[in-house]
C-alpha cells in the first residue's frame, strides 16, 4: 500500500514534467545566438532546442526578443541594414542564417504567421496558390489538390470552397488568419513560426486556431509568440521565458507555469513586477 | 520575499483567501481546545458551544470554496498563485473535517455523562488531545508564515501521536474486558481517541499542503505511521 503510494506520486510527477517531450528529438538548435539592431544588441547568447513536431512558446514582455527570435529564425532581418546575428540555427544540421544559406530556401522550410491577418489582396485560391507556385511546378490539378489539403489543415475549407474564387479580403478576420496559416502550410514547411497569431482575434476565432495548432503540430514542428499567458500553458509543449534579450528559463510548459525556478520566471507569469 | 501583484485587485483576493482560511483555522482550534476540555471536566453547556459553533465554521469553508473558485476563473492564476489557491481549497477542507471531529467529541460528552470512567484514562485522553492541539497550532502557524520546516516537523511527528493512540486502544480493549460496565464510557472514549488521531492526521495532510505550496512538489516519501490497531491486536 504504501509502496504503491510512492510509485503513483512519482508518477504523477514524471507525466507531468515529461509526457510530451520525453525522447523527442530536436528539429532546430539555436546556438550561441547573438543579435543587434545596429549598435544595440537585441539578443544575448540564446542556445534553444526546438523539438520536432512539438510547440515551443516564447512568453515574456514587450521587447524580450521572442518576436526578434522569430525574425531570426525565417532570415527576416536580412531584408535591414544593420541588423546582423551571430551565431548558429541549425535546422537538420544546415545553418540557416548562414549568409552562404539561400534566404529563399529557409523561408520555404521555415514559415511565419504574422499578429495581424495578411491575405494578398487577391482570390482565396490565389493566396495558396502564389506561395507554392514560386518554389514548386505543379499541374492545375496538382495545385488544386494542394490548394484543398492546405485550406482543410487549416480548417477552413469548409468555410472557403464555395468562394475560392472571391477576394480573401472578404473573409472575417479569423478566418482571413487560418487563410494565412493555410498559405503557411501549403509550401510543406518544416517549421511554422507563429507571431501572436490570436491577439487580433475574438475568443472564439481564438479557440479555433488553438484547435489548429493542436491538429498541425502532428506533421510541423512551431514556434509561437503570445502575450497570453494561459495560451501558452494551453498550446504549448515546451515555453522559453525571455528577459531583456536574454533566455532565462526554458522547460517542460507545465513546469514553467506550475513551478518556474527563476524569481523573474515566478514574478512574470504571476503577474508580479519584475 | 514576493514582489506584489500588479492588479492589486487579485493581491487583494489572494490575501482575503488566506486570512479566511487562517480565521477557520483558529474557530476549528479552540473547538477541538474545548470539546476536550468539555470531556475532561464534563463540561455539557461548553460541549453544548463547540457543537453549535461547528455551523460557523462549515460556513467559513463554503464561502473559502466559492471565493477561490472566483479567483480561479477570474484571474486564472499559475505557478505559485495557483498552488495558494488550491492549498486554501485543501486547507479548508482539511479544517471542516476537523471540526466535524471536535463537534463529534463534544456529542459524546453528553453520552459519557454520568459513567466515570477512571482518571487514569482521561489522562491518556488529555494527552494524545495535547498533542494533536500542538500539531494543529504548529500546522496554522506554519501555513500563516509559509513555513516549510514547521511543516515537515509536523509531518515526523504524526507518528507519535499514532503511537499515543494505539497505546490508548489497548488499555481501553483492557478496561473493556475486565469490566463490562466500562464498555459503553470506553467505547466512546475510544472513538473520542480515534477523532483526535485523525484531526492529527488532518494536521499532517495540511503540513503537506504547505510544502506543495512552496516547493511544487508533494511529498514524496511516506508520511511516518504508527497506528497499528488495525494490524491485529493481541489482546490477553
Amino acid at each position: 500500500m504504501n509502496a504503491m503510494t510512492s510509485d503513483s506520486a512519482a508518477l504523477i510527477n514524471k507525466q507531468r514534467t515529461e509526457s510530451s517531450i520525453e525522447g523527442v528529438r530536436s528539429r532546430a538548435s539555436i546556438k550561441n545566438l547573438d543579435f543587434f539592431y545596429g549598435d544595440n544588441q537585441a539578443l544575448y547568447d540564446i542556445n534553444l532546442e526546438v523539438l520536432d513536431k512539438r510547440v515551443t512558446a516564447m512568453i515574456g514582455p514587450s521587447g524580450c526578443g521572442k518576436s526578434t527570435l522569430l525574425r531570426i529564425l525565417n532570415r527576416m532581418f536580412e531584408l535591414y541594414p544593420g541588423q546582423r546575428a551571430k551565431g548558429q540555427i541549425l535546422l537538420d544540421g544546415e545553418d540557416i542564417i548562414d549568409a552562404k544559406t539561400p534566404a529563399a530556401a529557409t523561408r520555404a522550410k521555415v514559415g511565419m504567421v504574422f499578429q495581424k491577418p495578411t491575405p494578398f489582396p487577391m482570390t482565396i485560391y490565389d493566396n495558396i496558390a502564389f506561395g507554392v507556385g514560386l518554389h514548386e511546378k505543379l499541374s492545375k490539378a496538382d495545385l488544386d489538390q494542394r490548394v484543398e489539403w492546405a485550406l482543410r489543415k487549416a480548417a477552413i475549407w469548409e468555410e472557403a470552397k464555395d468562394r475560392l474564387k472571391t477576394s480573401a479580403l472578404g473573409l472575417s478576420g479569423g478566418q482571413q488568419q487560418r487563410l494565412c496559416i493555410a498559405r503557411t502550410i501549403a509550401v510543406k514547411p518544416e517549421v511554422i513560426l507563429l507571431d501572436e497569431p490570436t491577439s487580433a482575434l475574438d475568443p472564439i476565432s481564438t479557440s479555433r486556431i488553438e484547435e489548429l495548432i493542436d491538429e498541425l503540430k502532428s506533421e510541423f514542428t512551431i514556434m509561437i509568440v503570445t502575450h497570453n499567458m494561459q495560451q501558452a500553458a494551453r498550446c504549448s509543449d515546451v515555453t522559453a521565458f525571455f528577459l531583456l534579450g536574454k533566455l532565462m528559463e526554458s522547460g517542460p510548459t507545465n513546469d514553467i507555469f506550475m513551478s518556474p525556478k527563476r524569481q523573474e520566471t515566478i514574478d512574470y507569469v504571476t503577474g508580479r513586477f519584475g | 520575499m514576493e514582489n506584489p501583484h500588479i492588479v492589486t485587485a487579485f493581491e487583494n483576493d489572494l490575501q482575503n483567501l488566506k486570512r479566511r482560511v487562517i480565521e477557520m483555522g483558529g474557530l476549528v482550534e479552540s473547538a477541538v481546545a474545548d470539546a476536550v476540555l468539555a470531556l475532561s471536566r464534563r463540561d455539557l453547556e461548553l460541549a453544548r458551544v463547540v457543537i453549535a459553533n461547528d455551523a460557523r465554521i462549515d460556513q467559513i469553508q463554503r464561502e473559502i470554496e466559492e471565493a477561490a473558485i472566483l479567483v480561479i476563473a477570474k484571474r486564472q492564476p499559475l505557478a505559485v498563485d495557483l498552488r495558494e489557491v488550491i492549498a486554501a481549497l485543501r486547507v479548508a477542507n482539511d479544517l471542516e473535517r476537523a471540526g466535524d471531529m471536535a463537534k463529534n467529541m463534544a456529542k459524546r460528552v453528553q453520552a459519557i455523562d454520568g459513567l466515570v470512567p477512571s482518571a487514569k484514562l482521561m489522562l491518556g485522553v488529555e494527552n494524545l488531545s495535547r498533542l494533536a492541539l500542538e500539531q494543529l497550532e504548529t500546522v496554522l502557524d506554519g501555513y500563516a508564515s509559509k513555513d516549510v520546516e514547521k511543516a515537515q516537523a509536523v509531518r515526523a511527528s504524526d507518528g507519535s501521536i499514532d503511537a499515543v493512540y494505539t497505546s490508548i486502544f489497548r488499555e481501553l480493549l483492557t478496561y473493556m474486558m475486565e469490566d463490562a460496565r466500562t464498555i459503553t464510557s470506553c467505547t466512546h472514549l475510544l472513538f473520542t481517541a480515534k477523532n483526535l488521531e485523525r484531526i492529527g492526521d488532518h494536521a499532517t495532510n495540511i503540513a503537506e499542503t504547505i510544502i506543495y505550496v512552496a516547493t511544487g512538489e508533494a511529498p514524496r516519501d511516506d508520511r511516518p505511521k504508527a497506528d497499528e490497531t488495525s494490524m491485529g491486536v493481541k489482546v490477553g
